[in-house]
């Protein structure tokens, strides 16, 4: 279990006040013209030795994608995105880091905006968090106040502007480069890669997206240093994590904890455990909703990191675990994420604008019974014709959780649609 | 999100909201000067705000003349984007998450208040205009679950009772307090908040 001396974000519940002075005497902003004169490169360094992955759902090392930049900045400027346009379903970190602990969020911005050599940085935030972005706004009024970012950032001589953007209610602008598009004025669908953002990005420009709690993290892993950071957690999922759990445990809850600690701690030490108890438990989502779920008996002793769930057939997302005991209609939540997923589709490419729909549509179909195992077998075949045809990943995320599902659940599914017949009959 | 456009174009009879050039140039600073479509959403935001929760048409020609913008361009956003509504709403938007982690917690019985008090579904409006209820997606609060948000206000660890509460102050124009309503400061575990 992580010690609170290890914690990173000491006020993530908002017990103390989230405004420039109190979030000082926490330690943000505190000597960060140091850590900028270790300059670009030596930051990159370091956050690649700390072995921090992208906490937005990929897993991919944030070291790596900033070294991407250009190292030096030609006729096109630099550009930091922060994407904060949280809504995989059973995500919720990024709010408690924005309304809390905003000048984390803040100073991590100009360290990372520095490291790559931006001097502008956009943070996208959700469009429904208006009192969120309320709150971000006010802090970043305040960190200009403070000079902490501006012409003379932080007293380092780094000019640095930090701009927010009020996104309007669409899950797909969680996408890096729909968030793009987005931002630049234009519908949020997604972008072809390669050219990636680090070559062709913002405006065209080399731009960087990084999720707000990857941001947010950098400055205490640079002043706490990155062997304090990689010796947390496991080999290759270093680091400590914000876990949302939700769903049918005692006290839903955020928490920070450390990479790689097993399910079970964690729904039984910060969770109040499962409503009804560990037996009572029948599935998890363990990672946001576009993660398969896994059953019981794989809850029992899974680990969560990266690798760990990625070696059960599932993966760490976003860590929006979602529990569900033995008293959920497992095909009703899918059903409803498949609704979800449906909605949410930009429409740019066919197998997923067809396909959520279609998929959709099958589920409520063996949920209200009237399913032969025959469309069980038509859908997990729809499932593999979505499945990495599309320019993003929304349809590869409405396809595995109807994957997951049936992989484990099929034949209670197939004995419960049996039954229905024979009643029919 | 209430998308059937409104046909009203009769532009002769509309005023255009009030919006003072100091606030769009305030937007515009943010971007580059060749970008200012860039500024398409928070302007419509700002228009949608001032309208009272909907963009006519005129408003929008408008803003696709503020940014140079070709008119479709701005009509397709506004239809994209499901914060937009191309039709008036009523006095108290309320927005029901109903995606997976909120079912699990019960937001079927926010839907039964709602349906029962209010007497509408999903899509419509009061006949006093007091109340549009819509099911929306994920509003990212899933800890706090289940969440009816109401204008720009989450309204957190609900159940049928509070709900009600929830209605009956606002029908009546009282003082309402947002946030978890099993007296949480934000999402930190709390013991009696069981359900089911």
């Amino acid at each position: 279990m992580l010690k609170s001396k290890d914690k990173i974000f000491t006020n993530i519940y908002g017990f103390k006040s989230n405004d420039f002075s109190s979030s000082f005497k926490r330690g943000d902003w505190d000597n960060t013209k140091k850590i900028l004169f270790l300059g670009h490169d030596k930051i990159i360094e370091k956050v690649k030795a700390s072995g921090l992955r992208g906490r937005g759902g990929a897993g991919f090392p944030t070291g790596l994608k900033w070294s991407f930049m250009p190292k030096i900045v030609q006729e096109r400027p630099h550009y930091l995105v922060v994407n904060a346009d949280e809504s995989e379903p059973g995500t919720c970190k990024d709010r408690d880091i924005i309304r809390n602990e905003p000048h984390k969020l803040l100073e991590g911005c100009l360290i990372a905006g520095f490291a790559m050599r931006a001097h502008v940085c956009y943070i996208y935030i959700r469009g429904e968090f208006f009192n969120e972005s309320q709150i971000l706004q006010n802090a970043i009024d305040e960190a200009y106040e403070n000079k902490m970012i501006g012409k003379n950032s932080a007293k380092s001589g780094w000019q640095f502007d930090i701009f927010l953007h009020r996104g309007a209610g669409a899950y797909i602008c969680g996408e890096e480069t729909a968030l793009l598009e987005s931002l630049e004025g234009k519908k949020g669908q997604p972008r072809l890669k390669p050219p990636f953002p680090a070559g062709v990005g913002l405006y065209g420009c080399p731009t960087t997206v990084n999720n707000v709690e990857s941001i947010a993290v950098i400055p205490t892993i640079l002043k706490r240093g990155e062997n304090w950071f990689s010796k947390l957690g496991n080999d290759n999922n270093t680091g400590t994590k914000l876990f949302c759990i939700s769903g049918h445990v005692n006290t839903p809850c955020n928490v920070e904890e450390e990479m790689g600690i097993s399910l079970r701690d964690l729904i039984d030490i910060h969770a109040g455990g499962v409503v009804g108890g560990w037996d009572n438990l029948l599935a998890v989502i363990p990672g946001g909703s576009s993660t398969p779920l896994i059953p019981k008996n794989i809850c029992d002793n899974i680990l969560m990191d990266f690798d760990n769930l990625k070696s059960v057939g599932t993966g760490l997302g976003t860590a929006g675990v979602i529990v569900m005991n033995k008293s959920t209609d497992l095909l009703e939540a899918i059903t409803r994420l498949s609704y979800f997923y449906k909605h949410e589709s930009c429409g740019q490419c066919t197998p997923c604008r067809e396909g959520t729909g279609w998929m959709w549509r099958i589920m409520r179909k063996i949920s209200s019974g009237s399913a032969s195992s025959k469309d069980i077998n038509n859908l997990l075949d729809l499932t593999k014709q979505i499945e990495g045809h599309t320019i993003c990943a929304l349809g590869d995320a409405a396809a595995w959780p109807i994957q997951g599902l049936f992989k484990h659940f099929r034949s209670e599914i197939e004995e419960k649609l049996n039954k229905n017949k024979i009643a029919a009959e | 999100m209430i998308k059937e456009s409104s046909n009203d174009k009769t532009k002769s009879n509309y005023v255009f909201v009030d919006i003072e050039k100091k606030e769009i140039e305030k937007i515009l600073k943010r971007y580059p000067k060749t970008r200012a479509e860039s500024a398409v959403l928070p302007l419509l935001h700002l228009i949608q705000k001032k309208v009272g929760g909907w963009l006519p048409v005129p408003e929008l020609e408008r803003a696709a003349d503020i940014l140079k913008m070709p008119y479709m361009r701005v009509f397709e956003i506004a239809s994209f984007y499901t914060m937009f509504n191309l039709k008036p709403i009523g006095k108290n938007l309320l927005q029901l998450c109903q995606t997976t982690p909120c079912w699990l917690r019960g937001s079927d019985d926010i839907k039964k208040c709602i349906k029962e008090k209010l007497k509408i579904n999903n899509g419509e409006t009061t006949k006093d205009g007091l109340f549009t209820f819509l099911e929306v997606e994920c509003l990212g609060a899933c800890v706090n679950a289940p969440i009816l948000q109401v204008n720009d206000d989450y309204y957190e660890d609900l159940d049928y009772n509070s709900t009600k509460i929830i209605l009956n102050k606002l029908e009546n124009n009282n003082s309402l307090k947002s946030g978890s309503f099993l007296g949480r400061k934000s999402s930190e575990p709390k013991k009696n908040s069981v359900k089911n």
